[in-house]
């Protein structure tokens, strides 16, 4: 059996463990939560965690496509993105827990030399998605300050300037 | 605001594991995004409350007076004295975790210090350290700790992360309702002179002027009048606003948001519609005061004798313009305080007439004691006895959705009033799920003061459960109109949505009403108040909607 069909096989067993890796990156109260509540109202980022790994785990095992990887990952790297309990490595530091629940759950299939040098290579999409997954970060921290700046212009001046209240000077400042 | 860069060595010890230390053992940091700005010195000074100055939370040195611990003992002991509620809350938690998956805050930061049960606890623990015997002989063990600047600060931080929506109430099986351990937390801090900007100025601006932008009553008339400009573009209507118009019918008071903040200035132009609507088919007299010209009250996130003062100017502006009574318009936290204060706290207020609907001639009961009146629930009444002639097919290319505000919905039970008006003005209307709406409705993430800028991630965070409800009618049903009846929703959500779901925009309930209201004399409507095209009867709402313009998208 080479790599891709075990990865085929344990992929419950694999996803399962790497929704733990994700959540216990939480504090202990927080990660229970995310574990037990199933209500994806009551608990969205547990469900948006839970919903994405196994397409993205399909995608990094399949065709591997940038642009769906990147909409698989966006909504939980978009909630990261604003916790301010997580440093930005730990909020992106997600995908390569996957590594660590591939080899915990094929340890012994990987005393098979020929399966651990696939591995290697398989890591190193993984090491990919981390990038785009950086990427994805970024954007969204570049989103949360331009509405953040935005927020403070338009609060007053919008309605001002639309009323003409304001002086000429004011008509330059447009949304970033 | 920005912090030192850590050396190389640092960097290099990245931990990606969580602190496994319990609640009382892990340091709270202050982190940017997650606060507010500390009020400024002369809106402190203003409102006459202690210790105005210069500080910053991110600073060591708070700038505290040397006995501040004996003020907050003093502070807790009055208050102990004076709320029973707050002595029983203290009390009677049995820490069953019922509320501790509730809260907004929670769910969306992942701070279990945001967590119903463990924000009262970091108040509970001084008050069982220093005023009960429990907690004297069982110290820590008994979940007691000693009064210290860290926790003074970790007050701050999470007081001050709590928008007092009283979700975590609802489910708490003794009733304890963590709001009002954040309100006497507040207060407690204020006795220091630990207010939020955001917070202090505009009460401070009400108090000098009627309203929390500090509009000045020529500023406002202005405003509104140029709406006026903007209605008879729209609708070939001139209305005539009437201020401060003595013996007047009712007296109509709406949060200043409404008057100067977009979506709400669509909202604002729909009262005046309506209220032109009513005066020339019924001769009602509605007028507005330039001195009572804020409905909102962050009394209420201040001191309960702060709250008082400004509300009192509702009462007052009333009996001088000798109106029966007080219509107030779309907004959040002014029906907790009307319908959960007004009536003894300003009240009784004997010179207004209990309010009845003049043109219906139905009584609202429900406001006997204020002598105030929910506009939605009016315009309600309006609709139920065939007094507005609607077409709600000029709201056709939306897809409305209702977001319950904490206050109206928790605060006065007012639940079908608002689907009932909006089911009446358009076609396409759709709940979000039961457990994110009505008395389990999801805060927008920004209430009690909290909606300035600088804590946007606060903000986004807080408000992850109520747009992922909103993600979820708009895949399922394409919904792109989040409808509201507050004042700091209608600011605060459109870039909630902005973050979180782009495609859908916000409105208030009166927008909708008079985009549908036929006019008399209108000439034949092309554009909506917001100057879009009006949509062909055939159009199907799915191509016609154009993604709303949202800078930051």
């Amino acid at each position: 059996m080479n790599l891709k069909d075990l990865l085929e096989k344990r992929k419950s067993a694999i996803i399962k463990c790497w929704f733990d890796l994700v959540v216990e990156t939480y504090p202990l109260d927080t990660s229970q939560f995310l574990k037990k509540q199933k209500d994806p109202f009551a608990n969205p980022v547990g469900a948006t965690i839970s919903q994405a790994l196994k397409p993205l785990f399909d995608e990094i095992l399949n065709r591997m496509d940038h642009e769906a990887i990147a909409a698989y990952i966006d909504p939980i790297i978009r909630i990261r993105a604003v916790q301010s309990i997580l440093s930005p490595s730990q909020a992106t530091s997600f995908i390569f827990f996957l590594k660590k629940a591939i080899r915990e759950n094929l340890r012994k299939e990987l005393k098979d030399i020929e399966i651990s040098n696939d591995l290697l290579v398989f890591e190193l999409k993984i090491d990919e998605v981390g990038l785009i997954a950086f990427d994805i970060f970024v954007k969204c921290r570049e989103q949360v300050y331009t509405i953040k700046a935005n927020d403070r212009l338009n609060r007053a001046f919008g309605a001002f300037k639309r009323a003409g209240l304001v002086t000429e000077t004011m008509d330059d400042t447009q949304g970033l | 605001m920005s912090e030192r860069l850590k050396s190389d060595e640092d960097f290099s010890k990245i931990d990606l594991n969580p602190s496994k230390t319990g609640w009382m053992d892990t340091p709270t940091v202050i982190k940017d995004g997650m606060f507010c700005f500390a009020a400024k010195p002369q809106s402190v000074k203003t409102l006459d409350l202690p210790y105005s100055r210069e500080w910053n939370p991110k600073h060591d040195d708070w700038k505290l007076p040397e006995n501040w611990k004996e003020i907050i003992y003093e502070g807790m002991r009055d208050r102990l004295d004076r709320f029973r509620t707050f002595k029983i809350f203290m009390d009677i938690c049995v820490r069953c975790g019922a509320c501790a998956d509730k809260c907004h805050f929670f769910i969306g930061t992942g701070d279990p210090k945001n967590m119903p049960v463990l924000r009262a606890e970091l108040i509970r623990s001084v008050y069982k350290n220093d005023f009960t015997t429990f907690g004297k002989i069982f110290g820590k063990l008994g979940g007691a700790r000693p009064l210290t600047l860290d926790v003074l600060k970790e007050w701050w931080y999470y007081f001050f992360q709590c928008s007092e929506c009283r979700r975590c109430s609802v489910f708490c099986p003794y009733g304890i309702d963590t709001a009002e351990i954040t309100i006497i937390g507040r207060e407690l801090l204020n006795l220091l002179g630990l207010n939020i900007d955001w917070i202090a100025t505009p009460v401070s601006n009400c108090y000098m002027t009627g309203n929390h932008m500090g509009i000045q009553p020529h500023a406002f008339v202005g405003m509104l009048e140029f709406f006026v400009d903007d209605i008879e573009e729209c609708t070939g209507v001139r209305v005539n606003p009437t201020f401060n118009k003595k013996g007047a019918d009712i007296l109509f008071v709406t949060p200043s948001g409404d008057v100067f903040g977009d979506p709400g200035t669509y909202t604002c132009m729909g009262y005046m519609i309506l209220f032109h609507y009513l005066k020339e088919k019924y001769g009602l007299e509605v007028t507005w005061s330039t001195y009572a010209s804020e409905g909102g009250n962050f009394g209420l996130f201040t001191s309960n004798e702060v709250m008082k003062r400004l509300n009192s100017k509702m009462y007052a502006e009333a009996k001088r313009l000798g109106v029966k009574w007080i219509l107030g318009g779309e907004c959040g936290h002014m029906w907790r305080v009307i319908n959960q204060y007004m009536g003894t706290m300003n009240g009784p207020a004997d010179f207004l007439e209990e309010p009845v609907n003049p043109i219906t001639g139905t009584k609202f009961e429900n406001a006997k004691s204020t002598k105030m009146v929910h506009i939605v629930e009016f315009t309600a009444d309006l609709i139920k006895h065939g007094k507005l002639d609607l077409d709600p097919s000029r709201n056709d290319n939306l897809k409305v959705t209702f977001h319950d505000s904490c206050n109206p919905a928790r605060g006065m039970g007012f639940f079908e009033e608002p689907r009932y008006v909006i089911k009446n003005v358009c076609n396409n209307y759709y709940d979000m799920p039961r457990n994110c709406i009505k008395e389990q409705t999801f805060c927008c993430g920004s209430g009690s003061g909290l909606n300035a800028s600088e804590d946007m991630e606060l903000r986004l965070a807080g408000g992850l459960p109520r747009a992922n409800a909103v993600k979820y009618v708009n895949e399922k049903h394409g919904v792109n109109m989040l409808a509201c009846i507050c004042a700091i929703d209608r600011a605060v959500l459109p870039p909630l949505m902005g973050y979180w779901v782009p495609e859908v925009d916000v409105t208030g309930i009166h927008e909708l009403v008079t985009n549908a209201l036929i006019i008399p004399g209108e000439k034949e409507k092309t554009v909506n108040l917001r100057g879009e095209d009006i949509p062909d009867k055939e159009s199907d709402p799915d191509e016609y909607y154009v993604r709303p313009a949202f800078s930051g998208r």
